[in-house]
């Protein structure tokens, strides 16, 4: 038996609602950043099901692509984070407000 | 090299003003005096030798320097043209200006600023020559602004004085209102005719419409009452008066107030071809006569007289030009030169005698120490009253005759008794100012002041002047067979009236002047104040002109400039200014809430502009 592409769809779209609202309601800065890779994930999802489904490459390749960025992003994301840790001892996102107008 | 001719007269001066500008401060005063003088000499030698080339005396002669502007169809090279007019006015503007060059190494020998003062003066003899012979109207133009130009540097010399600088500043506002319009006649000229040069614009005479052709007269008319002093555009020239005396005696009195006369005879066709505009330059000039002369009767400042005057004498010629007698006006012009520099250079004597005392009141009996300066002054002044077979004479004489032929029975003969008035009451200002400066009793004379006659680096000019001043009139006499008046008839394509005037016509000229002589001296004889009355404060007041230009003009001029400073300046400019930077403040401050720095937000709103695009892309 094999699971109906719909069903990857809507559990993409699922987890990448969770992401959304992750980002915008949670204060952490590491839950954000992983919401943020939830989000990412989601769309791979709907990559690799309409790539099996349609019997074509570029969907793979584009995940691979997307997730060699999304290390690097982490790297990157993870370092800032940790320099605003030093920096205000605080990961709480709502504390970073500099820009403020 | 015979083509460079012309150009070499105008760049001997030019050369003149480089070298005294640029390094004549650190030069012997006798060197740049020198320099200064002989380049105008060289002027006058060049002229009379290029003068005298058959081109002149024939169609004139062009030089084409090179082609200034072209565009389009429309083509203005730069040229010079020497032909019989532009002859006689280079001729007198080179030979009395080296005369008064002469003059001016002995008037000004105690000034610091010696260099800077022959800087300037031979920087205008260039530019007078440029616009006399100047072959187009545009390069005329030139000249005519750089004239100006001069004229302000040379009238505030002393700019440390305030009198001066506002005088030199007056001088130029009021002739930008007469060069305003002279720049828009030429404009419409140069629409009208398509072209600019002398040649092009009187060959296309014939097919100008008479109300184009009065317009574009009455604009260029109007330029030459703000350079030549006429009324209304006359107040700058007394004001003028602050300059040195030899700056008075050549720029307004013998040559550049003479540049409005000039034009007009330049353009003489086209005048004659409008309807209306020689009357009216026949009015003016008659009435400026008048009226210019009443005021000198009632000034105390020798040199105001004079200047007055000279607005008198210009009106004169206005008179000759308006009465179809361009020739007469031409050789008034001549002579005016001559006696009027004679009687500025014998004022500037009596000042540099008298330690720059130039009130009339505080001069008198001044004819026993000023022995010739007081014999230069008085033949000037009877060439001026036009005493019989004086240069004056001749050229006045002719201008009323003529004046009383064209007015003849009609109302134009106004025009001639006006001239004939004041040809009186020019005798007896005259009159009166020779007699308080140079007659009996003293004034209280400062007891530090002792007066001596000129040295001879003045008294020279002043006696070639005096010998013109009394024999000029052998260029216009009939009976030597009037050279100059055959030499400009024939340039204005006149035939010559040998008849000569009716002998009652010149008696009563004569009469009137020799009146008003008579009149003058008995008045004047042993008093200091003739009193006038209420016509003399009339005359002071310029006929009521005077308040009217203090308050009407000055006035509403400083009026709307305060408005426009306290009212559209603050409100208006500064306002929509301050407005707009007023805006944009309260624009950012209402736009800075959406700034609030936490990412979510930012979040947010990108995730609301996605759905918002994608709703869009969907549901279109």
């Amino acid at each position: 038996m094999s699971v109906p592409l719909g069903a990857y769809l809507v559990l993409s779209a699922a987890l990448f609602t969770m992401g959304v609202t992750g980002v915008l309601v949670r204060r952490n800065a590491l839950v954000v950043f992983m919401s943020i890779e939830l989000m990412l994930n989601s769309v791979n999802l709907s990559f690799i099901a309409f790539a099996r489904q349609l019997g074509r490459i570029e969907g793979q390749v584009s995940v691979f692509f997307v997730m060699v960025i999304a290390a690097v992003e982490v790297v990157v994301g993870l370092a800032i984070i940790i320099a605003i840790f030093r920096a205000r001892d605080t990961v709480d996102v709502d504390d970073v407000d500099l820009l403020r107008g | 090299m015979g083509n460079a001719l012309p150009v070499l007269i105008i760049v001997a001066p030019l050369a003149g003003w480089l070298f005294n500008g640029f390094v004549g401060s650190r030069l012997p005063r006798r060197l740049v005096g020198v320099i200064g003088s002989g380049t105008v000499a060289v002027s006058f030698l060049l002229a009379l030798a290029a003068v005298r080339r058959p081109e002149v005396a024939g169609g004139g002669w062009t030089v084409t320097l090179y082609s200034w502007i072209a565009a389009g169809g429309t083509a203005v090279p730069f040229s010079l043209l020497l032909d019989r007019l532009s002859a006689v006015m280079v001729l007198v503007v080179s030979g009395v200006g080296f005369l008064i060059h002469v003059y001016s190494m002995g008037y000004m020998a105690g000034d610091p600023a010696y260099s800077r003062y022959f800087a300037y003066l031979n920087l205008f003899m260039a530019s007078m020559l440029l616009l006399v012979l100047g072959g187009s109207l545009l390069t005329l133009f030139v000249g005519w602004e750089l004239v100006g130009l001069c004229s302000y540097l040379l009238i505030g010399f002393w700019f440390v004085r305030p009198a001066a600088a506002t005088a030199g500043r007056k001088a130029f506002v009021v002739n930008r209102i007469g060069d305003a319009a002279f720049l828009v006649g030429m404009i419409a000229l140069a629409l009208e005719a398509g072209t600019l040069e002398f040649g092009g614009v009187i060959a296309a005479v014939p097919d100008l419409a008479p109300a184009a052709a009065t317009a574009i007269t009455l604009l260029l008319f109007a330029g030459a009452t703000g350079k030549s002093a006429q009324l209304p555009l006359y107040t700058w020239l007394p004001d003028a008066m602050e300059g040195p005396t030899p700056v008075s005696a050549l720029i307004h009195a013998a040559t550049m107030v003479t540049a409005g006369v000039y034009m007009v005879a330049r353009l003489y066709p086209l005048f004659a071809q409008a309807g209306g505009t020689l009357t009216v330059v026949a009015v003016v000039g008659a009435l400026t006569a008048l009226f210019a002369a009443t005021i000198a009767l009632v000034q105390w400042d020798l040199k105001r007289v004079l200047a007055y005057s000279t607005i008198s004498q210009l009106g004169y010629m206005f008179v000759g030009l308006g009465v179809f007698a361009p020739e007469a006006g031409m050789f008034h012009l001549t002579t005016q030169a001559f006696f009027k520099a004679l009687l500025f250079l014998a004022a500037g004597s009596v000042m540099h005698a008298m330690g720059g005392i130039i009130d009339m009141r505080r001069l008198g009996g001044l004819i026993r120490p000023l022995r010739w300066t007081a014999l230069g002054f008085i033949l000037g002044a009877l060439a001026m009253t036009g005493f019989p077979f004086f240069s004056g004479y001749f050229s006045k004489e002719l201008i009323l005759e003529r004046a009383y032929e064209h007015g003849r029975g009609g109302l134009l003969l106004l025009v001639w008794i006006a001239g004939l008035a004041t040809s009186f009451v020019t005798a007896v200002y005259i009159t009166r100012a020779a007699m308080l400066t140079f007659a009996p009793p003293p004034a209280d004379r400062p007891h530090d002041v002792h007066p001596h006659d000129a040295p001879p680096s003045m008294a020279w000019p002043m006696a070639v002047l005096a010998v013109l001043s009394v024999f000029g009139g052998v260029l216009g006499a009939r009976s030597a067979g009037a050279p100059l008046l055959g030499w400009l008839r024939a340039f204005f394509g006149l035939e010559a009236h040998d008849t000569g005037p009716p002998a009652l016509l010149t008696g009563l000229t004569v009469a009137v002047g020799l009146l008003g002589i008579a009149l003058g001296s008995l008045a004047y004889r042993g008093r200091r104040d003739v009193g006038l009355g209420a016509v003399g404060v009339f005359f002071e007041r310029h006929w009521g002109l005077q308040p009217f230009y203090d308050h009407v003009i000055t006035g509403g001029a400083r009026a709307l400039g305060t408005a426009l400073a306290e009212v559209v300046e603050v409100r208006v400019i500064d306002g929509a200014v301050n407005g707009l930077a007023a805006l944009a403040g309260h624009a950012g401050g209402a736009l800075r809430r959406v700034q609030t720095g936490y990412v979510r937000h930012y979040a947010a709103a990108i995730l609301g502009g996605t759905v918002l695009l994608l709703a869009y892309w969907l549901l279109r």
